[in-house]
């Protein structure tokens, strides 16, 4: 066969496994949505009648709500406690010597490099002996750890885009660093800044191995509750509360396209 | 002359405690910016981490020793741990390589707001909770589920088959939450790729075919590389999926931990096997670090 | 813009080293108040990292600098109380014009209506009166360095330092910038402090010049003796267009393949060869003799090359080899210039006479 035709075949072919690859990864992830409006108490798939009845279920159990709070509470917290100490870090990282910079950088990303089941077991351990168990403080603090390597990642690589200049220019000018970094530079980051927000507020909302076991009772988060469920039986509720976590984490995702967008619209 | 300026020369060199003062303040109050998050990590992350292996070095009565070692290495309950552990990351690695790269390879050869477009279709999964994924797959792998019904219906098998619960679910789901591990890196370093170097391949003389593997490829391995031992550390580490998926019949590292200690309470043996997790993945993050380089991880 | 009390700046055994490189190996500068002074020498020279120690952002191993009676050495950049331009003007691009201009009295706490006044006075000052409401990605190059340059001047500061600020200008924007940057310094009176690499610029702009390289100030000279007089042959040749030719010193006379060289400037001792530095523009075309003053370097006309403004002639002189000339491109320089391959005689003057060491000792 000629080189031309080789060509065209070969590209077919990518083109073949390159859309049935995306189609594998996204059907999973949009299937739930369907099914959750499902009106048969089995699962099944395509769904024969529509029905809000397992949003109904989801919505007055007190267990799922008291779960959804919980994660909620947590997610939010860590981002408001996350968002501000790993801004700062990433500062104080950025304008270190480079041999400073490199022994912290390791130590940042720790609670994304070491296997979350021994961080869960280590904090619950630690948590055993503070009494810090099944608590939502103990959660926040776990989440918050797990959280602020994101954030740090973000905002370092948002200063490395940025022109320093400027913060000297305004040193020049009179400002002190706090006030050129208030004034200045965080203004400029701030991009980077939301982003690492979001993901600070998704990992909370999504992490399964520590909550599993260092939440609990009362406080249990919901995924939690959710993973127990599903190691028993397939409850058609959970193809509701996934769908409600996936608008959740598009919603976030769309936010962080967008103000990547608006950055590069300013320029 | 004036009398000034006789003190000054004899305080050769000038000022250099002053400025070496300032230096110093200046270098504690960068640290001190970061010692809250770092602090916090290291007491939550590091600190646990850092007793429990300790916790591997005494035996049940409390004296120094490698008894814990020697059990799981001996044992066989812990032998087959590993090598399911390994064989499972091993396999999962391998498809997600053979099945992100040309996904890769795909995205880069078209224009670039299309490639974005269908970047969601890895971005939506990738945000998306892992309990939500590993449920659709309980969901679409069950007896009655669709993936069997079309099967039958096909009528490629004549039953349905096993495909949850067991080893075969565990990593048809593990495979699903890994691809994006590989494809963002691997299409990060693509794009980088200077696609003139291609052209000039093909305008020496040289097949498509025998561009991509001379040129193409060897230059898009950095990318590889560093997506490959992240898809492996975390399948080594692997918790929920396997767990919800495997039925029970698949034990990985991970679940072995957290069953020694929730069930048999047997800290000595789940430390010691934690100990492993940790330095296996402490090699290949410094594999990574060696080809892929940490710092491009801070950097876009 | 009223006048400021200007301060003068004293630097004294400033060194900064990185790892084995010595940025700044023992510099000593005393720049009087008012003065244009400009650090100008290739990339790497160290005059930015010595403009940066004047604003405070480079911190030196050791050393003094003084503004005034005062030492600011170990003084944070933001209480020095200096205007600054950056290369890459550095302006704020999320605010206005007029915000920009504003900062450096906002943060000095100056009111909000004596901001607004300030600021468009220097706005006016550097011909970019009412665009305050504009944003600066509306604005071209020329009005980006304007709005820096207002920046700088708005709270009269008595220093002021400029690091290339016209280096990302056109050529025509810049020659013209530079005559406004003279006039602006003039009517400021205010301390300059400026870098460049561009010969032409620092020799247009300054009051006097001091020539960096290694780390080390080489001359510091007003423009013209600089050019005039240069004191080695790393200034010779980088300022200026020249031909050198190696001399020998023998009994403290200057000779050039056995001939002795007439000059009136005294020679400047110094390590390594010496060397005859020869300006094209200096060298005489002389019709008939050449005068037994002068020094006779004349020859044949390899190559005429006509260049707009002037003319460069290239001579093959017999022994020492090639020599460029530059003459006027009007009726006067061109009046009796010989043809390719005719011979051509050329008269160096002795206050033209330049011979200088290679190194300075």
């Amino acid at each position: 066969m000629d080189q031309v035709g080789q060509r065209k075949i070969d590209g077919m072919w990518l083109t073949v496994v390159g859309i049935a690859v995306l189609f594998f990864l996204i059907l999973p992830t949009l299937i739930v949505i369907p099914i959750s409006f499902s009106g048969a108490s089995f699962l099944e798939f395509p769904p024969k009648s529509f029905s809000l009845r397992w949003y109904e279920a989801y919505f007055s159990s007190p267990e799922w709500m008291s779960g959804t709070k919980t994660s909620l509470i947590a997610a939010v917290i860590t981002t408001i406690i996350a968002t501000p100490l790993g801004t700062l870090c990433a500062y104080g990282l950025h304008c270190s010597t480079p041999r400073v910079r490199n022994t912290l950088q390791i130590l940042v990303i720790m609670p994304i490099v070491v296997p979350v089941i021994l961080i869960a077991v280590g904090v619950f351990s630690l948590y055993a002996k503070l009494g810090l168990n099944y608590t939502l403080t103990g959660i926040i603090i776990a989440h918050t750890a797990l959280a602020l390597p994101f954030v740090i990642v973000t905002v370092m690589s948002g200063l490395q885009n940025y022109d320093f200049d400027q913060e000297l220019a305004a040193r020049s000018m009179g400002a002190s660093r706090a006030v050129a970094l208030w004034t200045i530079t965080v203004p400029q980051v701030k991009f980077s800044i939301q982003t690492g927000a979001f993901l600070a507020f998704i990992t909370s909302l999504d992490e399964v191995v520590i909550s599993m076991m260092v939440s609990g009772g009362d406080n249990a988060t919901i995924t939690r509750r959710m993973f127990n469920s599903m190691r028993d039986h397939l409850d058609p509720t959970i193809a509701a509360i996934s769908t409600c976590l996936i608008v959740v984490s598009v919603t976030a995702l769309i936010g962080v396209q967008l103000i990547g967008r608006r950055k590069n619209i300013d320029k | 002359m004036s009398v000034t300026d006789i003190k000054d020369i004899t305080q050769n060199p000038r000022n250099v405690k002053k400025l070496k003062a300032e230096e110093r303040r200046e270098s504690l109050t960068f640290l001190g910016l970061s010692m809250p998050a770092v602090l916090g990590i290291l007491i939550i992350v590091f600190l646990p981490i850092f007793w429990l292996s300790s916790l591997s070095f005494y035996d049940a009565k409390g004296a120094l020793s490698t008894e814990n070692y020697a059990r799981i290495f001996e044992s066989a309950l812990y032998k087959r741990t590993f090598v399911v552990t390994s064989q499972i990351s091993i396999t999962v690695t391998v498809i997600c390589v053979l099945l992100g790269y040309p996904l890769c390879y795909w995205l880069t050869k078209m224009k670039d707001r299309t490639a974005s477009i269908l970047m969601i279709f890895v971005l939506v999964p990738f945000w998306t909770s892992i309990l939500v994924r590993t449920y659709a797959w309980l969901v679409l792998l069950q007896r009655k589920g669709i993936i069997n019904s079309s099967l039958v219906s096909l009528g490629i098998i004549d039953e349905p088959i096993q495909l949850a619960h067991n080893l075969t679910g565990s990593i048809i789901g593990m495979v699903h939450i890994m691809l994006p591990f590989l494809i963002l890196p691997l299409y990060a370093t693509m794009r980088g790729i200077d696609t003139d170097l291609v052209r000039a391949a093909l305008g020496l003389g040289s097949t498509p075919r025998k561009a991509f593997w001379h040129v193409f490829f060897p230059m898009s391995l950095p990318g590889l590389f560093a997506g490959i031992v992240l898809v492996f550390i975390l399948s080594l580490g692997f918790f929920v999926t396997p767990a919800l998926l495997g039925g029970g019949r698949v034990q990985m590292l991970a679940q072995r931990i957290e069953s020694t200690i929730t069930i048999y309470s047997n800290w000595g043996a789940a430390s010691a096997l934690g100990v492993v997790l940790l330095l296996l993945a402490f090699v290949m993050i410094w594999l990574m670090n060696r080809v892929f380089g940490l710092d491009k991880l801070f950097m876009r | 813009m009223s006048k400021t009390q200007s301060k003068p700046i004293d630097i004294l055994n400033l060194s900064k080293s990185y790892g084995p490189v010595k940025a700044l190996d023992d510099v000593s500068l005393n720049i009087s108040a008012g003065e244009f002074l400009t650090l100008l020498g290739p990339s790497g020279s160290g005059k930015t990292t010595l403009l940066m120690a004047l604003a405070g952002f480079v911190r030196p191993d050791s050393g003094s600098i003084k503004f005034g009676e005062q030492e600011m050495i170990a003084t944070a950049p933001q209480k020095r109380g200096l205007g600054m331009v950056f290369q890459s003007y550095a302006l704020f691009p999320f605010m206005t014009v007029a915000e920009n201009v504003a900062y450096p009295l906002r943060v000095r706490g100056v009111s909000k209506v004596d901001q607004k006044t300030r600021a468009e006075r220097a706005l006016d000052t550097v011909q970019l009166g009412g665009y305050g409401d504009r944003r600066i990605s509306q604005l071209s190059g020329g009005q980006r360095q304007r709005v820096a340059l207002a920046r700088a001047i708005v709270f009269e500061p008595q220093i002021i330092l400029m690091d290339e600020p016209l280096s990302a200008l056109d050529k025509k924007l810049r020659d013209h910038m530079q005559i406004e940057l003279k006039a602006l310094h003039q009517k400021l009176d205010a301390t300059v402090v400026y870098v460049t690499h561009d010969q032409r610029e620092a020799l247009t702009m300054s009051d006097r010049i001091a020539v960096v390289n290694h780390g080390r100030i080489e001359q510091i000279e007003t423009p013209e003796r600089l050019y005039r007089q240069p004191k080695s042959f790393f200034v010779a040749d980088f300022i200026g267009e020249s031909v050198s030719l190696p001399v020998q010193i023998i009994n403290n006379i200057a000779q050039i393949d056995g001939h002795k060289l007439n000059s009136n400037l005294p020679i400047v001792k110094g390590a390594g060869v010496h060397r005859l530095v020869i300006r094209p523009e200096l060298l005489e075309v002389v019709i008939g003799k050449v005068p037994k003053a002068a020094n006779d370097l004349s020859g044949r006309v390899h190559e005429i090359i006509y260049q707009g403004d002037s003319i460069l002639v290239i001579v093959q002189h017999e022994q020492l080899g090639l020599i460029n000339v530059r003459v006027p491109a009007n009726r006067a320089g061109q009046t009796g210039l010989p043809s390719k391959g005719e011979r051509i005689a050329l008269a160096l003057h002795p206050e033209d006479t330049i011979i200088v060491p290679e190194h300075l000792s």
